[in-house]
This record gives C-alpha cells, sequence and structure tokens, in this order.
C-alpha cells in the first residue's frame, strides 16, 4: 500500500494539464506516434534476436506489470501474484494444448486451450483477489505473495498435472493460415497486438465508470462506500480484469518459450514484475512497459558490460537493484515521473500533450 | 416538555429515520447508550454537544460506517439495522464527513460524478461517458450549485479548504437524497462562506430532511426547526431551538461552559 500511496503524491506532482473532456483514447502527442510507427515498422529495423528477446520480451513483461499498475496505480493494492497468474495461464495451455509431454497435455488445439487457460487463470486471480481484497496494505502483499510462493512449490512437486520441476516442454504454438505464428515476425506483431490491445483498454478504462470507482476506492475507500459503491465487489472485479490481462500475457510468454517450469513462476520472477512496475511508474498505463524495457536490457547486455569490467556476469540483478533503489529514492512515480519533472523544469509553459494522470 | 416531545416524535410508520435503543461500544466504553430518536421526513434538526458526546458515532451507525452493538435502525420504515453502507446510501441516505473525504487525485467533476455514479446503475461499466450522458450533466449541475464550476477540471488536492468543503456537501446531495446527514458542514469556513453554507441548506427541497451536527449557533439554530441535545453518549434533551437555547441545564452544560 505504501508504494502505492506514494505515487498518489507523485500523481498530484504531475497535475499541471487541464483535462479536456475526452470520450475514446487518442494518442496525441507526436513523441507517442513516433513510438507507435517505430514499433509498427520494428522488424524492418531489429533482427530476429532483437525483435523476440528485446521487444517481444519488453511487452510481455510490460503486460504482465500492467496488470499490477492496474491494481496498484488505480485502485492501490500492490498484488504479488499476477506474475502467478500468467504462470498459471501458461501452465494452462500447456496442459490443455499440445506439448511434448504426451501424458500430459489434453492435445486441444490452440483455439480451443486459449479461451480455457484465459477462463481459468481469470478465475483463479479472482478467486485470489477475493482473498486479498479483505486485507489492506502490507497484508494484501503478504497473502498474494504466499499464493504466488505456493503456486511455485506445488508446481514443483505436483507430477500429475504440472510435471513438477521438469516442468512442460515443447509446447506447439499456432500455424493457421499457412502462417507458422510462432516465427519471429508473426509472433512479433502477435504480442504487440495483445500488449497495445491491453494497453489503450486500460488507458481507455481509466476515465470509464468503473475506472473512476477504482481510483476513489483507492483514494478513499470509505467515502466510496458512503457513496453508494460496493467498495469490495470493486476490488474484486479490478482482479478480474487485471488478472485477465495477466493471463494474456501468459499465454504469450508460454508460446515465446514453447515450455513452461516452476523457474517461469518462482518468487524472485514475481518480484521482478513489481520493480518492474515501479521502476517505470505505476500511475499510468505506459510505465510497466518503459520499466520491462529497462529490465530486459539490463539483463540481456549488463552481463557484457560486468564481465567487461572484470565483474561476474550474472550480478545484472544488482544493477537492476541499484537502480530501483535510486528510483524508489528520487522518484516515487517511476522513470515516466523523472521524465515528467524534467521536462516540466525545462519548460511548464509547452502544454502537457494529455500526459496526465494515469 | 412533554408536547413538544410529542409533536417531535412523529407516527412510527411514517418517519424518516427511527432509533430504537442504539447502543454501540468501543471496547469498555459506551460511545453510544440507549439512543431512541425519531425523525419525520422533511424535518431538519440539528444535534447538539460537547466533543465526545456520541454525535459522530451516531451518525456511523445511520450510515453504517459502524454498526450498532445493539439496537435497530429504520429508514422510511425499513430496518437496515444489518445493511452495509452502501446499501443505506442506495436508499435515499446522504451524510457528509467532518473531515473532508474526497478523493484528492481526482478533479472535482470527477468526485461529483462518482457521487452521481454511486447512488445509479452502472457502477461497474467499462464505457466511458459520453457527451450526452445524463449524470455527467446531473454532475455538472452540482457543481454549479455548490459555487464549483471555476475550479471543475482542478484536482481536489489543490482546492482551497472552503471549496472541498462546499464539495464535500455536493457529493451528499447526488442523486434523490432523501435524508441527509451533514457532520459539521461549516468547520473552518469564513463567515461569507457560512453565509453560503446557510443559503445552501435553507434552499434544500423541503422534502429532504437533515440532522447537522454543527458547533456554530448561529449556523445550526438558523437552518433546524427541533434540536437534540446528546451528553455522554446519551440523548439530554429535545426540543424546539428557542427552548434549548433557553434551557438552564442546557446552557450549564454546553452553551455556558467549556465550549470552546
Amino acid at each position: 500500500m505504501s508504494l502505492a500511496h506514494d505515487s498518489r503524491i507523485a500523481v498530484r506532482h504531475a497535475a499541471l494539464a487541464q483535462r479536456p473532456a475526452r470520450v475514446w483514447p487518442e494518442i496525441n502527442h507526436p513523441a507517442a506516434w513516433i513510438v507507435a510507427a517505430i514499433l509498427v515498422i520494428m522488424p524492418l529495423i531489429a533482427n530476429g534476436f532483437f525483435l523476440i528477446e528485446i521487444f517481444a520480451s519488453t511487452l510481455i513483461l510490460g503486460t504482465m506489470a500492467l496488470s499490477l499498475m492496474v491494481l496498484a496505480g488505480y485502485g492501490g493494492m500492490v498484488s504479488l501474484m499476477q506474475l502467478t497468474i500468467a504462470g498459471f495461464s501458461a501452465y494452462m495451455v500447456a496442459v490443455f494444448g499440445i506439448s511434448g509431454n504426451a501424458n500430459i497435455s489434453l492435445g486441444w488445439p490452440w483455439w480451443l486451450a486459449v479461451p480455457m487457460a484465459l477462463a481459468l487463470a481469470t478465475a483463479f486471480g479472482t478467486l485470489g483477489g477475493a482473498l486479498a481484497v479483505r486485507t489492506e496494505g502490507i497484508y494484501t502483499i503478504m497473502i498474494t505473495l504466499a499464493i504466488g510462493a505456493a503456486f511455485y512449490y506445488f508446481t514443483n512437486q505436483n507430477w500429475a498435472i504440472f510435471n513438477g520441476h521438469t516442468g512442460i516442454n515443447t509446447v506447439a504454438t499456432p500455424h493457421f493460415w499457412g502462417v507458422n505464428w510462432r516465427a519471429d515476425i508473426p509472433f512479433y506483431y502477435i504480442v504487440l497486438a495483445v500488449a497495445a490491445l491491453c494497453y489503450f483498454a486500460v488507458e481507455y478504462l481509466s476515465r470509464a465508470p468503473f475506472g473512476l470507482a477504482l481510483q476513489g476506492v483507492r483514494d478513499n475507500p470509505r467515502r466510496m462506500a458512503a457513496l453508494g459503491f460496493n467498495v469490495n465487489a470493486h476490488r474484486v472485479a479490478a482482479y478480474a480484469f487485471a488478472s485477465f490481462i495477466a493471463a494474456l500475457a501468459g499465454v504469450l510468454q508460454v508460446w515465446n518459450y514453447r515450455q513452461i517450469s516452476p523457474g517461469s513462476v518462482s518468487v524472485g520472477a514475481c518480484i521482478d514484475v513489481l520493480i518492474i512496475a515501479v521502476v517505470g511508474g505505476i500511475t499510468r498505463p505506459i510505465g510497466p512497459f518503459i520499466g520491462a524495457l529497462i529490465f530486459v536490457l539490463l539483463r540481456t547486455f549488463a552481463l557484457d558490460f560486468l564481465v567487461r569490467i572484470g565483474l561476474d556476469g550474472n550480478r545484472f540483478r544488482l544493477l537492476i537493484g541499484l537502480g530501483f533503489l535510486a528510483i524508489v529514492f528520487w522518484s516515487s512515480d517511476g522513470v515516466i515521473g523523472l521524465w515528467q519533472r524534467w521536462r516540466q523544469s525545462r519548460g511548464a509553459d509547452r502544454s502537457g500533450g494529455g500526459r496526465r494522470h494515469g | 416538555m412533554d408536547s413538544v416531545a410529542h409533536r417531535l416524535s412523529a407516527v412510527g410508520a411514517g418517519a424518516a429515520l427511527e432509533l430504537r435503543g442504539v447502543t454501540r461500544l468501543f471496547g469498555a466504553l459506551a460511545a453510544l447508550t440507549d439512543v431512541t430518536l425519531t425523525v419525520r421526513p422533511g424535518e431538519r434538526r440539528a444535534v447538539l454537544g460537547s466533543n465526545g458526546a456520541g454525535k459522530t458515532t451516531l451518525f456511523n451507525c445511520i450510515t453504517g460506517d459502524f454498526p450498532p452493538s445493539s439496537g435497530t435502525i429504520r429508514f422510511f420504515g425499513e430496518d437496515v439495522t444489518h445493511f452495509p453502507p452502501y446499501e443505506r446510501i442506495r436508499r435515499g441516505l446522504r451524510r457528509t464527513y467532518q473531515i473532508s473525504a474526497l478523493f484528492p487525485g481526482l478533479t472535482v467533476q470527477d468526485n461529483v460524478y462518482l457521487a452521481c455514479r454511486g447512488v445509479s446503475r452502472g457502477r461497474f461499466s467499462f464505457l466511458r461517458p459520453g457527451q450526452n450522458d445524463a449524470l455527467m450533466h446531473a454532475a455538472d449541475n452540482l457543481v454549479q450549485a455548490v459555487h464549483l464550476s471555476a475550479v471543475k477540471d482542478q484536482r481536489v488536492a489543490e482546492l482551497a479548504h472552503g471549496q472541498q468543503r462546499q464539495l464535500e456537501i455536493a457529493l451528499a446531495l447526488a442523486g434523490a437524497p432523501r435524508f441527509v446527514l451533514f457532520d459539521e458542514p461549516a468547520a473552518g469556513l469564513s463567515p461569507t462562506e457560512r453565509a453560503e453554507l446557510i443559503e445552501i441548506l435553507t434552499s434544500l427541497p423541503p422534502h429532504i430532511g437533515y440532522i447537522i451536527i454543527e458547533h456554530d449557533m448561529d449556523v445550526a439554530l438558523r437552518v433546524v426547526e427541533s434540536v437534540t441535545m446528546m451528553h455522554n453518549g446519551r440523548i439530554f434533551k429535545e426540543g424546539l431551538p428557542e427552548e434549548i437555547q433557553s434551557d438552564p441545564e442546557v446552557q450549564e452544560l454546553y452553551l455556558g461552559g467549556g465550549h470552546e
């Protein structure tokens, strides 16, 4: 809760631009158009490694962190189980779909296995949320962390469904219309489409009654009840929505690696999602994607850099940790908060370009 | 006295609000003891009493913020004792808070819009309100009614104290209120703002009754027709404003005494 609380203070700092009445989300900043254009023509610029290992990974992790951003930034609920929900969804794709572990996988076609996985993972996250909303602040963090840890150990020990510590390998990916959708370029576009859809859905929702009510619940749950809102029902619905986003990311993740094992749902990975969201900034939906890009770049390139200066390459987490500390120290609104303040100090008279609250 | 009590306690079934034997304990401390109170629809009443007399606890029990430890609460004849706050609000009960309870991260317009949305359908709607959204218009009108149109796109955190108090009232008047609980609405207001507040309260449609907790007698006694005095969690006296004002016991206890 303290994270969300801090972010709230930052929200007020960012409150310069008056918000025009808007119905549809619009990209009204030139930089946003440029970023969108670059993302669309990325396959022309980047080779397969960059396309998948950097950009698709960023978008998948960013989508997971986006689901946390919805809960923490709008709802004031810090959930550490968002990666667990994504992992559950990934496992369900492997279990219901086709994989190398024929004794486990049911062999459903992807267009049946994926909706099944999404539905089950959303139900799983909603149930977890229904437990978590009975608590506040640090206890929400603890209970969702407990769910994440329990799932991790369960996958390690359960062989009938989750195939223990070896996990499920060689998961089939979709082939239709004569296209191998896991080939680098088609897969990149699938990931981009899903991430963009989730991004715009969250952005749109922030101004819809449900999103506004969620922000009201964050600011003052007691008053929300005194205005006629069933606060816990709103919180559980937020978990359901966020779980669906996390579940989508989980499907993409299992298609990306073509396997899923307990290592992907470890407690450390759960915390990575929190770090990504906080480093990027949890007040706006773009934050988690920026955080994910930083995380993936560090994970990929810090190794070479560290080895070059004579340190163990596995210390990339040290860099991430230092970055995390610096962000928490200097900008409770993450990297977007830093950027925002830099822009404001450069010239407050320039229009805010629609960069409002998230 | 007897006749006054008779006049004030309306016929049971027609009452807007009917409390019977309401007690609220906090551990061993009885914040409210055996409070029985009846308020007619459209009646405007002040609840007076020193700090710790149980006035705000009374409000919290009526709205369900804290359920009473014993006793029953009826709202327009319906037993709401075990209803969650939002169910009572949806039935036309409203309240304001002594310390403004607003949504600082949202704009004035969004605050009022949420209040309008809370007492209508579509609370979970995923669709943004369009240009002709009826609730948006209702919110606009409310913002205007409390003189906040000039700041409607500002974040609440940036408002002056008096404006926040006015917004506090706007939130309680959203939808179709039948009965409102005002908890010290004049706290911290300037004389001009107090005059505006009195105007807002006296110009409410006559079918909307309210109970007002107010330390400022000039405000309280000008906007009510009856007064309930509380002391140590009990109802101490009920009467017309002038009777309460001239009552020697009341003067000793509250008006003359150590009230700051």
